[in-house]
């Protein structure tokens, strides 16, 4: 089974059997990558251009390096911000990236909604690499395929989502995710880091940290801007902190199992402490190594769309 | 030269009229309203055979971009476009460049449109310097040079004391200030209606709250100053309600809202849909009843159209957040208000009162009615023509619109505007 669309613009508009497949392609993926040899030459001869106009090392490289062991070539197209100031419009920029004769575009942008206005112009498909605080959906395939893989059924799980919840796209697709595969998902943080109306979708909100994380199969962090306490979200780090930083003290009142999630990079004793992101608990740097598998798998899938 | 206009069910609002009568225009003045087949001979005829025969009608809140911005419109095409609309006055905004916050401004405007233009433009001064809301621009003299109300559309003053200034100066010279409602803080970074949508599309919401606030601090300064307060664009259902219970109170406040705040909803931005991208945001199915209700029981006086032409460039070319708010109005305006009429919301003659003679009685000039001695405007429009919305086609320079390919009814076959007949298909 392969993909409905050429591209990957969020989990909003995948199905459950969708996400599944992705996630079953990822674990076959994962055992390339535990291979002496970690390159298969499933997509020789195609072209990914990686389009980031706002800086992820991260993430770039974790496509760069998924693509490279699927054979692709890879173009690393910046656009510096002057290009934008000189004038050039986001069509300008879909023509020169179809000039270049990418098979898959993936593109990460401040502003929600670019990879949709790309799709809709390129033949190429196009992966979202997180637009503004719409969606990040290659990191919340990652994340589900990292719960997946030591909680073995999503389904049932009790998921507590903490921080940022507002200007989180990492947020958006993992509730979009979790919520389709039969997750509970809880929200935790203050009232004004949740988005408008956000209890339309299934979800539970807590301004209690407490109260959220107790019972939690599942404890995802999110990563705090740190210049929000300037913009009048939270009054300072250091309370922010107290209210809602992940303890090691905290961590006791969810499941003896529960796994500690974290998108990074971290900001430590801000969103975590040390001892919950270090602990035996912790499976960040895992979410890391899942991700190239899981781009490899989102490659694969879309490229089969195509042909 | 003469014109007896026959055959057509004329619409005179103003003069409680509605029938079929004969309308003489001689040379740009209407020299007399005739019963059926009882209009004098003349050489040129026009037959509005099937249709009705309206004032031309009035905004009094568009955007002509000229000076400075030509090439998203002219005062040429803008007003061609709002003659092709069915309108004979328009009145422009001053948020151009430079801002017409001087009266060299405002004459260069009407000397421009004297040359060029389709139909009457009156010119709206900004109320302070550069719309910057900090200093007052000269309201006496610009309004001797020709400004007939006083707005930094586009922007709020923000400084309370400022706005309680100028509704306070203005009563000098018994002149409207236009609010543009919207508070910068709340507003800020925001591109469409703060809700659910906002939050699955990801894009920065502006909440009902951020034209509220400032919709209740100026009828609170109204009251204070007895200035007379005119709220542009009501876009939402508290806002109506503040207007409304201002209005019981006896305090100095009209209002005007635009199609596309009783047409659309939210939802027309789905998928990045740039061309539903407004300022106020497009809101929810509840304000929209709510903005319909206060257009029937006149809480809401006049739909104006916001008319906002823009570049394909700014408009279609770019994300949405940097995409430029607004919509090209003047065009579908009259047909999208006859969809009130259908759904019982307003009577015919209550839409051609809101937007001919109640907007040139709230601004002060003597249009929008048929009377002997008026000027000859007036629109020739058949209700039940349809048509389908083609941007294309718009004679203005923005061809953003959220109505392309809408199927609507009420054609303006012809209007008469400065004494020339313009007719199309
Ligand atoms: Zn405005």
């Amino acid at each position: 089974m392969m993909l409905k669309s050429k591209d990957l613009l969020g989990i909003k508009d995948l199905s459950a059997e969708e996400i599944i497949n992705i996630l079953d392609t990822a674990a076959v993926f994962k055992d390339v990558l535990a291979r002496d040899i970690k390159k298969v030459p499933t997509l020789r001869g195609k072209t990914v251009v990686n389009l980031f106009f706002e800086p992820s090392t991260r993430t770039r490289t974790s496509f760069e390096l998924a693509a490279k062991r699927l054979s692709t070539d890879v173009v690393n197209f910046s656009v510096p911000a002057s290009s934008i100031a000189k004038g050039e419009t986001l069509k300008d920029t879909a023509l020169t990236i179809q000039a270049l004769g990418a098979d898959f575009v993936v593109i990460r942008h401040g502003s929600a909604g670019v990879p949709h206005f790309l799709s809709s112009v390129l033949k190429a498909s196009v992966i979202n690499a997180g637009d503004g605080s719409n969606e990040h959906p290659t990191q919340a395939l990652l994340d589900l395929f990292t719960i997946r893989s030591s909680k073995e059924n999503i389904e049932g799980l009790t998921v507590a989502i903490i921080g940022d919840v507002a200007h989180s796209r990492v947020a958006k697709s993992n509730i979009y995710g979790l919520t389709k595969l039969g997750a509970k998902v809880r929200l935790i943080g203050p009232p004004t880091l949740m988005p408008a109306a956000i209890n339309n979708l299934p979800v539970d909100i807590y301004n209690s940290m407490e109260e959220g994380i107790r019972g939690a199969d599942v404890i995802m962090t999110l990563r705090i801007q740190l210049e929000r306490q300037n913009r009048g979200f939270f009054p300072s780090l250091e309370e922010y902190f107290k209210l809602y930083g992940l303890t090691g003290d905290r961590l006791k009142l969810a499941k003896d199992d529960a796994m500690v999630m974290h998108p990074g990079p971290i900001n430590r004793g801000i969103e975590i402490s040390t001892d919950a992101a270090d602990g035996p608990r912790s499976v960040i740097l895992e979410q890391v190594t899942n991700g190239l598998a899981v781009r490899m798998a989102v490659l694969y899938l879309l490229s089969g769309v195509k042909e | 030269m003469s014109i007896l206009i026959k055959n057509g069910r004329v619409i005179d609002p103003a003069q409680n009229i509605d029938g079929h009568y004969e309308i003489l225009i001689e040379g740009k003045k209407i020299r007399g309203v005739y019963p059926k087949a009882k209009g004098p001979k003349t050489d040129k005829i026009i037959d509005a055979s099937g249709c009705i025969v309206i004032p031309g009608l009035v905004d009094m809140h568009a955007h002509l971009r000229d000076p400075g911005f030509e090439y998203k419109e002219s005062i040429r095409t803008g007003t061609m476009a709002a003659v092709r609309g069915g309108f004979t006055s328009v009145c422009c905004m001053p948020n151009t460049n430079p801002v017409n916050d001087n009266k060299t401004v405002t004459e260069f405007i009407l000397r421009k449109n004297y040359a060029e233009g389709a139909c009457f433009v009156y010119p709206i001064g900004a109320i302070t310097k550069g719309q910057k809301g900090e200093e007052l621009a000269e309201m006496g003299m610009m309004k001797e040079a020709g400004c007939i109300a006083f707005s930094d559309d586009g922007r709020p003053v923000t400084n309370s004391l400022i706005m309680r200034r100028a509704l306070e100066y203005s009563k000098i010279f018994n002149v409207l200030i236009i609010s543009h409602c919207e508070d910068l803080k709340l507003s800020e970074g925001g591109v469409i209606n703060e809700g659910f949508i906002s939050t699955t599309l990801g894009l920065r919401g502006i909440p009902k709250a951020a034209e509220e606030v400032m919709v209740a601090r100026d009828i609170a300064l109204a009251g204070l100053t007895g200035g007379r307060l005119h709220i542009a664009h009501v876009s939402t259902e508290g806002s109506v309600r503040l207007i409304r219970d201002a209005k019981e109170r006896g305090i100095s406040v009209t209002a005007e809202t635009c199609p596309h705040y009783f047409c659309l909803t939210e939802d027309a931005v789905n998928n990045y849909n740039t061309s539903a991208k407004v300022n106020p945001p497009l809101r929810t199915e509840r304000d929209v009843e709510a903005v319909k209700q206060g257009l029937k029981d006149n809480t809401i006086d006049v739909i104006a159209t916001d008319h906002a032409p823009h570049h394909i460039d700014d408009k279609y070319n770019k994300e949405f957040d940097a995409a430029s708010f607004g919509i090209s109005g003047l065009e579908t305006a009259f047909s999208l208000g006859l969809k009130l009429v259908e759904q019982g919301v307003l009577s015919l003659k209550q839409l051609i009162m809101k937007m001919s003679v109640t907007p040139s009685g709230i601004i002060g000039i003597p249009k929008g009615t048929l009377a002997e001695g008026a000027d000859a405007d007036l629109a020739v429009i058949d209700l039940s023509g349809e048509f389908i919305v083609e941007p294309d086609r718009f004679l203005s320079k923005g061809k953003n619109t959220p109505f392309k390919g809408w199927q609507l009814k009420g054609a303006v076959l012809k209007t008469v505007s400065k004494g020339k007949i313009y007719e199309w298909e």
